[in-house]
């Protein structure tokens, strides 16, 4: 492997960005003077808003790299990820948009029927059209590629049975990519026969339960589909290539500023807390270490996001910031224990004792979606050669 | 710049020697042949004009195939040293301390007594630039009264006492902000110097890992070796990509206007370092504990470098320090920086 695909070279922002970057700065400022939301760690996965979806939408912040025929901004991917890291930073509530906005415009784009696209792509830039993502099942977990949903062939389209699990945000979103199978798996390849359906939550013979998190709060799903008719405008891509469009997804999905600030809003208020403590000079040295992180794996993460935006598929440098910066996501969550005895406190309304609570009740999703990390270190050693 | 990484790579990956110990000098007359010797150093002053991006991919060059040559302390400290400070540079390799390493020195009358501490390669190079007081001392190591007291880091790359009796030398004053400038540049140079040694480590050791055979098969088909590694590689990851953003800022804002850039990239390698050795000897077993094997060459760089020019604890109480006081509303803006 080469150097530069597990480490893409340093990439500085473009021009516009610390305009773009002050303005997004300056209207999250007025929201929560407002008090329209608190900051909230893991707001990509809990912050579920539909207003200020759709204020970030009127703005021109959500689909942003769609072109403007859509709907979109026709802007850069750096730009989007300026825009995406302040919404983070600030624990701003941006659940509802979230997959939209990150995975499925970018594969509309790609893989998408013209008729696709003007169907979703113009909702999803206004935040007016939630999705959620279909791959995992009852048992089919890190081993992808088992999947048992089926879709049969039916005049004018397909018929589907099944059940995908964990889908965040199904009972409120629109519509959904399953991954299913579509024919059987040919001899010794059995990547091949899936693909991607589009699924209106909304069809007949779907049925969405919650999965309560260990917190009790509904954010995941069970998604049943009984006899579910998707028409053949709805396969998204090439059938059979499902595999490849989901793994082509995951690049974008592995390195993004959410892999390493779901506990950013923690961290802020533990600055703001000990600022207030005069601590001594370990404690300095504690809250620094994290600072060094912080500041590495975001430019780790930006590189990324600038081979991306190159046109490369850095899938192995994706799978480093993600291991390193989901594991850190739930270190920040011990040293803060250390460096402030705050009991965590899951009734409180705000503060340092919510924000421990949600933290540490969310961190062991950290390294479970997206890809396990065990199984994104197999890919790093894939990279390596050893396998 | 991939012309200068592809010399430099030939420069150095031709100089590996395995049994060699101390100064390169045949390395060296090569460095100072291409322009490496003093790459960032202005024209004027001999150099080759170059960035500090040309820097990284130099140093994580001369890290990977353990030069033993003053490159940092050569360009980045004392050139740099003594050219801010007006003084004619001398020819041939040259050397620094920052002021902690020349506390024990005085200087009367351009006449200098005391001990310089562990200036890297002082048996080797033509002359010494250090920070005394609020003066700026260039030592040349052939004037009458010095007398070299051989030590070396753990690497056993040169780390000599230096004592002075009496011993004629040039001064100029200090500039303003200059002995923070010199650390930081300092720091900057021996991370990228520890992002290369953390490459090489872990590339021997994917390379070990495949070739040697236990339970009828190579070992790097055990999952427990794979995710090892896969660890060790994130971190080379992350000393590669914080001194390389590092070198980027301080092109872009200024060696001092990218503290905080190189503070996190010296405390990120840092950390990093003891990991990926750590791993890199797992994993290659009793072998790579001897002599005779060349893991050591990068190991023991990795622990000596992480330790020179401050260690991660003095980078990281600075980096609380500058945390604290952006508080809790400033400390996003501080790790975005100017980007």
């Amino acid at each position: 492997m080469t150097q530069s695909e597990m480490t893409p070279p340093p990439v500085g922002l473009p021009p516009g960005a610390a305009a773009l970057r002050a303005e997004v700065r300056s209207f999250l400022a007025e929201e929560q003077a407002h008090g329209h939301w608190r900051p909230r760690v893991d707001s990509w996965l809990a912050g579920w808003d539909e207003r200020f979806s759709k204020e970030l939408g009127r703005r021109g912040w959500l689909g942003m790299t769609i072109p403007r025929e859509y709907g979109g901004h026709g802007r850069g991917a750096l730009d989007r990820y300026v825009v995406t890291e302040e919404l983070l930073a600030a624990g701003a509530p941006v659940a509802a948009h979230w997959i939209a906005d990150r995975q499925i415009a970018p594969s509309l784009l790609r893989f998408g029927t013209e008729e696709q696209r003007e169907r979703y792509l113009p909702g999803i830039a206004s935040g007016e059209i939630y999705f959620g993502i279909g791959m995992s099942e009852p048992e089919s977990g890190s081993d992808l590629a088992s999947v048992r949903s089926r879709a049969v062939r039916v005049d004018g389209g397909w018929e589907l049975t099944g059940t995908k699990v964990w889908t965040s945000g199904a009972h409120h979103a629109h519509a959904f990519f399953a991954l299913v199978r579509t024919a059987a798996a040919e001899e010794g390849n059995r990547h091949s026969g899936l693909s991607q359906l589009i699924v209106d939550l909304h069809s007949p013979g779907v049925a969405v339960r919650p999965i309560p998190l260990l917190t009790g709060a509904h954010h995941f799903n069970e998604v049943v589909f009984d006899r579910v008719f998707v028409p053949d405008s709805m396969v998204l891509g090439e059938l059979g290539q499902g595999w490849h469009q989901v793994t082509s997804e995951l690049a974008f999905e592995r390195s993004g500023p959410e892999r390493y600030l779901s506990t950013f809003p923690l961290f802020a208020a533990v600055v703001g807390a000990l600022a207030e403590d005069h601590p001594d000079r370990g404690r300095r040295r504690d809250l620094g270490r994290l600072v060094a992180h912080y500041w590495t794996l975001r430019r780790m993460s930006v590189a990324v996001a600038g081979a991306l935006d190159a046109g490369a598929a850095p899938e192995t440098a994706a799978a480093v910031v993600k291991d390193l910066g989901t594991r850190f996501e739930s270190e920040v969550i011990d040293v803060a224990r250390v460096l402030l005895a705050v009991v965590p406190d899951p009734a409180a309304e705000a503060g340092l004792p919510r924000m421990m609570a949600d933290a540490v009740r969310h961190s062991p999703g950290f390294t479970l979606r997206g890809g396990t990390n065990e199984i994104l270190r197999g890919i790093v050693a894939r990279g390596l050669g050893l396998r | 710049m991939n012309e200068l990484l592809a010399m430099a790579e030939s420069v150095f990956g031709d100089a590996w020697d395995s049994t060699g110990e101390g100064f390169d000098a045949d390395l060296w007359r090569t460095c100072e042949e291409t322009g490496l010797a003093r790459l960032t150093l202005p024209e004027s002053a001999g150099g080759s004009g170059g960035s500090f991006a040309d820097a990284t991919a130099v140093l994580r060059s001369a890290g990977r195939f353990a030069a033993r040559v003053p490159l940092v302390e050569t360009d980045l400290m004392a050139g740099w040293l003594a050219h801010a400070a007006g003084l004619e540079l001398p020819g041939g390799p040259l050397s620094a301390v920052g002021a902690d390493g020349a506390a024990e020195v005085s200087v009367v009358d351009g006449r200098a007594n005391g001990t310089l501490r562990r200036v890297p390669w002082g048996r080797a190079v033509s002359a010494v630039v250090v920070p005394v007081g609020d003066q700026v001392v260039l030592v040349t190591t052939g004037a009458a009264g010095i007398r070299v007291a051989e030590g070396t880091n753990v690497a056993e790359e040169p780390r000599d006492d230096l004592v002075l009796r009496d011993v004629p030398v040039r001064t100029a004053p200090l500039p303003d902000g200059a002995l923070e400038e010199f650390r930081l540049r300092a720091a900057l140079g021996r991370s990228l110097l520890l992002a290369g040694a953390g490459r090489c480590a872990l590339g021997m050791a994917a390379r070990y890992a495949t070739e040697r055979v236990q339970f009828g098969r190579p070992i790097a088909k055990l999952q427990a070796i794979q995710q090892m590694l896969a660890l060790a590689a994130s971190e080379v990851a992350a000393a590669e990509a914080s001194a390389s953003a590092a070198a980027l800022e301080a092109d872009r804002d200024g060696i001092v206007g990218a503290s905080v850039a190189i503070a996190a990239a010296k405390a990120r390698a840092g950390e990093a370092a003891g990991e990926i050795a750590r791993i890199a000897h797992q994993v290659h077993g009793a072998l790579g504990f001897t002599r005779e094997h060349d893991l050591r060459l990068a190991t023991t760089r990795l622990w000596a470098w992480r330790d020179e020019d401050d260690a991660e604890p003095v980078w990281n109480e600075q980096l609380g320090g500058v945390a604290l006081a952006a508080g809790a509303a400033g400390i996003w803006p501080l790790l975005v920086g100017r980007d």
